[in-house]
């Protein structure tokens, strides 16, 4: 079957697609956007994690045909993403001539930077990651980054418990999870300063 | 496989009458993970996501009607005065991922004895909305769950809605299990005071082939606490009374031993956790009592 759906603000569609895969599958081998990661599919380690008309959801546990006609904000579109927010919130006054523009140049994400990431924006969170330390096998990494994120979306000054909470779902086997405390405070204290 | 999306209730309906082999889909948290391991190729996969009176609830007088698809996370946040056993029994589901797909009705229709909701629903007292081309009917919940992974539905049936009784007194919920996320239940309990009836309702998780009330239970407490005017003095419930009705739901279970624990500790710990929820659902009304009381 066909699906139609939209990836990180850009109409996609997935053609011969088996009426039981995953919407992560779809992602990763049909649409070559391999950041979404495969690992246990059974929505138990957060991985495949992306967002789902805004809610972060297991993509292995979503089938492809229940996508048609949403939208799905993988790790490759995160930096838009939280740029697009960030541009949002500060149009108190709606003076939001710059969102309409941003949107209207905005990329996708080219092939080269999808693989390596080099020359693309990041995410505050994701620099967090960076500047924390927080990332050392990185196979958790886009999952934790898209939970991160959706959290701090909804609630900017997070306690640990928060935190916690909030990435209950997604396993590191690496780390002992301080480092990515750590990038998930100092991404909060880090928007907090910028408002 | 087929692929069916219906964009309506009725649509689905006549669906599922048509194919009665077809696995309903909602948030896919049991299904997908199936399918993922090949444990299952359904003919069919009916889609309901598109049904948006799937994902609402109204919330009467006397119960809440509660659609099949309600997030666990809408539970959780938006439901915790009127469902307070079953918004803590959701906050225990899996994680925040899950929670935002899963919801009750596909916990029913799996209907497996670990499922999260059911002690809740148990406890709480409720009613599933069953419905197919040929009508709709309430089924009980006592008589929902028929065998180990079992239920009571007909072939063309689809859960539309579980009507739960909305919340008169405290209720508590519990669950073993090796971490607080991630973790299918070692066994779990649901406590719940009808202060209105005079009645306390419990529910047990994952100690037997299916999720069970201890009635023994139920009714020794409902007696001791008549008996001793407990209703109305607000006293401390005596230790000697909280241990036979552990003792009671303990023996309530017949549980299997299996990767997740033995038979004895779930045992065990169903009777730790039906003192705990009593005395924490007491101490409860009893403060709600004196304030009351107070008042007067």
């Amino acid at each position: 079957m066909r699906v139609n759906f939209t990836v990180n603000g850009r109409p996609q569609e997935a053609d011969d697609v088996w009426e039981g895969e995953s919407l992560l599958y779809v992602l990763r081998e049909r649409l070559g956007l391999p950041g979404s990661k495969n690992a246990c599919e059974q929505g138990e380690c957060g991985s495949c994690t992306v967002r789902l008309d805004g809610v972060p959801v297991c993509s292995c546990l979503v089938a492809a045909g229940q996508v048609e006609g949403r939208e799905v904000v993988t790790v490759e579109g995160l930096a838009d993403h939280a740029k697009r927010r960030t541009e949002q919130g500060g149009c108190g006054t709606g003076s939001c001539g710059t969102s309409l523009d941003a949107a209207q140049r905005r990329q996708p994400p080219g092939a080269a930077d999808s693989h390596t990431g080099e020359g693309t924006e990041l995410a505050p969170i994701q620099q967090a990651f960076i500047d924390a330390g927080a990332v050392q096998c990185g196979f958790c990494t886009p999952g934790l980054l898209v939970a991160a994120d959706d959290m701090l979306e909804r609630n900017p000054n997070p306690t640990d418990a928060d935190i916690r909470e909030a990435l209950s779902g997604n396993l590191c086997r690496c780390t002992g999870y301080e480092k990515i405390m750590d990038a998930v405070r100092l991404a909060a204290a880090r928007q907090g300063e910028a408002v | 496989m087929d692929f069916l999306r219906p964009a309506s209730w009725e649509e689905a309906l006549a669906a599922k009458a048509e194919h009665p082999t077809a696995v309903p889909i909602a948030g896919g948290t049991d299904v997908m993970v199936e399918i993922n391991f090949d444990h299952r190729r359904p003919e069919y996969l009916l889609d309901l996501t598109r049904i948006g009176d799937l994902y609402e609830w109204e919330t009467g007088e006397r119960s809440v009607r509660l659609g099949a698809s309600v997030p666990y996370t809408r539970i959780m946040e938006d439901l915790r005065g009127e469902l307070p056993g079953l918004a803590l029994a959701s906050h225990t589901v899996a994680s925040p991922q899950i929670r935002n797909r899963g919801g009750v009705g596909g916990n029913l229709g799996t209907a497996s004895p670990a499922g999260d909701a059911h002690p809740a629903l148990l406890a709480a007292g409720a009613q599933v909305e069953a419905e197919s081309v040929r009508g709709t009917r309430l089924i009980p919940i006592d008589d929902f769950y028929t065998g180990v992974k079992r239920n009571a539905l007909a072939p063309d049936e689809l859960i539309r809605a579980v009507h739960i009784d909305r919340a008169d007194g405290p209720q508590q919920y519990s669950k073993v299990g090796t971490r607080n996320a991630m973790v299918i239940a070692v066994c779990a309990f649901g406590l719940a005071l009808h202060p209105e009836s005079r009645t306390v309702r419990t529910g047990i998780g994952s100690a037997a082939p299916t999720p069970v009330r201890a009635k023994a239970a139920e009714e020794f407490l409902n007696a001791a606490l008549e008996e001793g005017g407990f209703w109305d003095n607000g006293k401390i419930i005596t230790p000697s009374v909280a241990k036979q009705f552990a003792d009671l739901c303990a023996g309530a279970c017949n549980p299997i031993d299996d990767v997740r624990g033995t038979a004895s500790y779930r045992r065990h710990a169903v009777g730790v956790m039906a003192r705990r929820t009593l005395t924490w659902t007491w101490e409860s009304y009893r403060g709600t009592a004196t304030r009351t009381e107070g008042v007067a």
